[in-house]
């Protein structure tokens, strides 16, 4: 059950965002450990919502303008939009179930 | 409902490593975790575990649970937020269903502390935990951090490197300070920061972003004007679940009585890592891992009555 996650920058986001009704960015860096350890659980997620939710990573290195854009201060931070529009902020790690149900609401 | 012979609580170094134990002993195991890798991933580079020098802690608890899963060992990435005892063993309940075990190993370890006011609030606004993870995002401004471990001193050198200011704040005097004498030197004479003595942090301020901090010195309140705040001031044993079975924990610490082969006052409950008193205070990666061997020893003796 995978699926893939988009790797986002700061030319295609606003693209990608619009494109899919219900989309989850997470917004990581190379350097930041706990970051890394969402990887398998937005991998999971990615796999277990396909065709409700898109997923996506964005790297501070090249989404530093979007970042700055939406206030992001903390990683990891995970951004869900609806239709473009920004709806929930998660800001740090959390469990697979939670984001989900966060996820869920959206979908709905 | 779902049945297993151990039931593992928490993905990191001791949860990762008893999962490994138990299936290689042959139990049926499964591993409930809520952030993989547990506290190691905020470590920026180990240096002291064998095999492994200049490490990320992320990397090495990748490897871990790469490890687990080769061996096939069986994880979900949830919370367990319930536990109870039934006649025959344990009903564990997570957000997305229950399991069964014959006996359960808890390896929780410690979170933050999380208790100034505000700090909740401006959380992602200002408010940090992680100075490896988000020191770049201050470049060019003030910041605070508070405690006085090695953990803190390591975050406010690690922010004078971006930050043009960094107070590094504590609530007792400088010779109460758990932080390496070397550690607190290098901070010392760093000139991007200024320790502050004896300062009790009251209240984190801000209405969209931090902006504030106030703090209470011997009786007086005075207040600093920072962009953001790095808090550093301990963790706490993540004894919740263990206290629903009625596990003993030690009064003064708050962390799980454990005897030398993880066995709690709770039979069929085990338990391993930072959580325990196991391991006098000497909170390590490998000491947890070895804990987590052992635990699952235990649960294999319990569950196959081989004592
Ligand atoms: C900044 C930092 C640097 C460090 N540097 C080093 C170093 O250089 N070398 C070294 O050896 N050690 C280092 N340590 C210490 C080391 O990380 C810890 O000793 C070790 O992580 C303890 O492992 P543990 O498995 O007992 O607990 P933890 O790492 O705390 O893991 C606990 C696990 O339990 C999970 N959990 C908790 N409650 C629940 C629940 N209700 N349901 C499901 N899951 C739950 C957590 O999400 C986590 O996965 C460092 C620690 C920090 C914070």
């Amino acid at each position: 059950m995978t699926a893939v996650v988009a790797e986002l920058s700061d030319s295609n986001f606003n693209d990608f965002v619009a494109k899919h009704k219900v989309a989850l960015v997470d917004f990581y860096a190379d350097w930041c450990g706990p970051c890394q350890a969402m990887k398998p659980v937005i991998d999971e997620l990615a796999g277990e919502m396909k065709g409700k939710v898109s997923f996506a990573k964005a790297n501070m290195d090249k989404a530093g303008a979007t970042a700055n854009k939406y206030g992001i201060m903390s990683i990891p931070t995970l951004l869900i939009f609806k239709n473009g529009k920004m709806m929930d902020r998660l800001v740090g790690a959390f469990p697979k179930d939670m984001i989900k149900q966060r996820l869920a609401k959206m979908v709905e | 409902m779902d049945s297993y012979e151990v039931i593992i609580i928490g993905l990191g170094p001791a949860g990762c490593t008893a999962g490994i134990y138990a299936t290689r002993f042959g139990l049926k195991t499964l591993v409930i975790g809520k952030e993989p890798g547990g506290q190691a991933n905020e470590a920026h580079k180990i240096d002291n575990y064998p095999g492994m020098l200049g490490v990320k802690g992320a990397d090495i608890m990748s490897k871990f649970r790469e490890h687990a899963k080769a061996l096939g060992v069986e994880i979900i990435y949830t919370e367990v937020v319930d536990i109870k005892k039934k006649s025959d063993g344990f009903i564990v309940k997570t957000e997305s269903g229950e399991y069964e075990a014959k006996s359960v190993i808890i390896a929780t370890g410690k979170k933050r502390r999380q208790d100034i006011p505000g700090e909740n609030e401006l959380r992602g606004r200002g408010v940090s935990n992680c100075a490896t993870c988000d020191a770049p995002f201050f470049k060019n401004k003030v910041v605070c951090v508070i405690g006085g471990s090695n953990s803190a001193v390591m975050s406010a050198l690690m922010l004078a490197e971006h930050a043009k200011k960094t107070y590094l704040t504590y609530r007792k005097g400088k010779d109460d300070m758990r932080a390496m004498p070397t550690w607190v030197t290098s901070a010392e004479t760093n000139p991007k920061i200024e320790m502050i003595f004896n300062a009790i942090p009251k209240r984190i301020e801000g209405k969209e972003f931090v902006q504030a901090i106030l703090f209470d010195k011997e009786g007086k309140e005075f207040s600093l004007k920072v962009d953001g705040v790095f808090v550093e001031n301990g963790a706490i044993p993540q004894t919740e679940l263990a206290l629903k079975l009625g596990v003993a924990v030690e009064e003064k610490s708050g962390k799980i009585k454990v005897g030398p082969d993880m066995v709690t006052n709770v039979k069929g409950v085990f338990a391993a890592g930072d959580v325990t008193n196991g391991s006098a205070d000497f909170e390590q990666i490998i000491i947890a891992a070895a804990e987590g061997a052992n635990a699952a020893r235990s649960a294999y003796k319990y569950v196959r009555k081989r004592d």
